[in-house]
């Protein structure tokens, strides 16, 4: 399968290389930003009492991070493919996207932060 | 020399994965930050291409190994009800229960972020292949993901080291 790079080379034997359009790019990276927000706020929903940890607790070895980072990782990549699919053709701002994934790494960080996730422990 | 199978797969995640994480970082964030038109000739461009989509790709492999094996392979270990286990050490007493309580849930939750950022820097290395030496944004914002997920895996690797210095996986 040719990757766009390939494409270009071929496009461009001079190696004077094309522009792709950046919304892959902005997919990837506002979904990985989600993917980490939403780590952030299955840490806080376990900490909310015993019914919650239990459904998160997918193994009882690992505990609710087994729950926590195996839906953490397919809600990241199920909206990666639906980012990807809705931007793929399209020019985004590189910066405004950056600051949506940083502000939704930042509230990932905020969400995994014992300081912040023990004020909602209900046991 | 004595070491346990535990000993032995704590120090492969720690120092060989997450050592080896924190050392790629250096090559990939010098090969994004080298990768500019006015910096690099066709020749060297392709060369270095090559190398940086190697290391990112490596680096996010080796991202999802340590945080995989410390998730499902050393946290067991750690958490176990056994009154012997690490956790059970720590949060026994008084005095120690904050690194069970903060160092250790901090490092087992925010050593996940840096596997998904590496990956994206992977990704986006990947396909935007040679148009990325003329994207000054995108290669300035893979930089900034890409020292996130630095800090992120170096927070949880201190946290982890300092957790098994006082209550050793054995």
């Amino acid at each position: 399968m040719d990757t766009p790079m390939d494409q270009t080379e071929s496009q461009e034997p001079s190696g004077a290389p094309n522009s792709l359009p950046t919304g892959p790019a902005v997919a990837a990276m506002i979904a990985g930003g989600i993917g980490t927000a939403v780590l952030g706020a299955l840490t806080v929903l376990a900490e909310t009492g015993l019914r919650a940890r239990d459904s998160l607790t997918w193994s009882t070895t690992v505990g609710p991070l087994s729950g926590e980072t195996i839906l953490a990782v397919g809600v990241w990549l199920a909206s990666w493919a639906l980012l990807h699919l809705a931007l793929r053709g399209r020019d985004v701002k590189v910066r405004t996207a950056l600051g949506l994934t940083l502000a939704l790494v930042l509230l990932g960080v905020l969400g995994v932060f014992p300081a912040f996730f023990h004020l909602f422990a209900q046991d | 020399m004595g070491l346990t199978l535990r000993e032995w797969a704590t120090i492969f995640h720690g120092i060989a994965l997450g050592g080896g994480f924190l050392l790629l970082f250096t090559g990939a964030m010098a090969g994004l930050h080298g990768l500019r038109a006015a910096a690099l000739t066709g020749e060297g461009q392709r060369g270095q291409l090559a190398l940086l989509r190697m290391v990112t790709s490596l680096m996010a492999a080796v991202a999802w190994l340590t945080v995989i094996s410390g998730t499902w392979v050393i946290n067991p270990w750690y958490r176990s009800a056994s009154p012997t286990s690490p956790r059970s050490i720590l949060v026994a007493n008084p005095t120690t229960r904050a690194w069970h309580e903060f160092a250790f849930r901090l490092k087992e939750h925010i050593g996940w972020f840096s596997p998904i950022l590496a990956t994206v820097v992977a990704f986006v290395v990947a396909y935007y292949g040679s148009t990325l030496v003329n994207n000054n944004q995108l290669r300035r914002a893979l930089m900034v993901l890409l020292s996130l997920a630095f800090v992120f895996a170096t927070v949880a690797a201190l946290f982890g080291a300092l957790v098994s210095k006082v209550a050793p996986v054995q």
